[in-house]
């Protein structure tokens, strides 16, 4: 009881000179504080755990290593170890941010699953028959020129100099591909979609 | 009484660490010893 009137510079020189409880009764007058504070900045408790702990580690290494010189300062002196430990998580979490699961936040917000599901799936593909079946209805030229650029990915040049013909007539060919499909999907009434 | 609608502060909470962070703190303290030597310091940790 006795310990929690000797200013924390006696307390200091004391744990310096070897008196481990002396650091007891400054972690326990100051504890609160310190804590407090961190908390304030962080609002989760095991990084704010975390980061007193870190605070304190450098404390001891600091006055074991007989490198403290500010004697009658040593709450601010912890405080502004601490701050700076904050700045460090911050500035981790800024690189890699880390998202914990609440009641207001769910993880699966963020993250999805990009795969088609079964049923998507099916659809999928029968959407691509129906395409497929579409397709051949059209004209040989028209055909030609929508099957190169859709499905073997040419370019209009590419496509031009293989058919002999102008990347103006290649890219005709290739609009009225397109207006000749929507009019055969109109007409069925065929619904392509996914 | 009127509902007070405004969030508590979270530093105006008692707020303490986990006992076990301060217990490992003092016993990280007992076994730690700072060795100077030649303008390098040597930590000695004691099992």
């Amino acid at each position: 009881m006795a310990d929690l009137h000797i200013p924390d510079a006696l307390l200091v020189k004391k744990y310096v000179d070897g008196n481990e409880v002396a650091l007891s009764t400054l972690i326990k007058r100051h504890e609160s504080k310190i804590y407090g504070f961190i908390y304030s900045k962080i609002a989760d408790r095991d990084i704010s755990n975390d980061i007193f702990q870190d605070t304190f580690i450098k404390v001891i290494k600091t006055l074991k290593s007989n490198s403290y010189n500010e004697e009658g300062k040593f709450l601010p002196w912890v405080m502004r170890i601490s701050h700076n430990l904050i700045v460090d998580h911050f500035r981790k979490t800024k690189k890699m941010p880390m998202y914990r699961e609440t009641e207001e936040f769910s993880i699966f917000s963020i993250m999805s699953d990009d795969s088609l599901t079964i049923e998507n799936k099916m659809i999928f593909d029968q959407v691509e028959v129906d395409l497929k079946k579409i397709i051949e209805e059209l004209p040989d030229d028209q055909k030609e020129v929508l099957v190169m650029r859709m499905y073997q990915d040419m370019s209009f040049k590419e496509i031009s100099e293989l058919t002999g013909v102008s990347i103006n007539t290649a890219l005709g060919r290739m609009r009225y591909a397109l207006m000749n499909l929507r009019k055969i999907i109109d007409k069925h009434q065929i619904i392509l979609t996914n | 009484m009127g509902k007070i609608y405004s969030k508590k502060a979270l530093a105006t909470q008692d707020l303490k660490p986990k006992k076990e962070v301060v217990s490992f703190l003092l016993s990280y303290s007992q076994a730690l010893t700072i060795v100077k030597i030649e303008n390098k310091n040597f930590e000695i940790i004691a099992n």
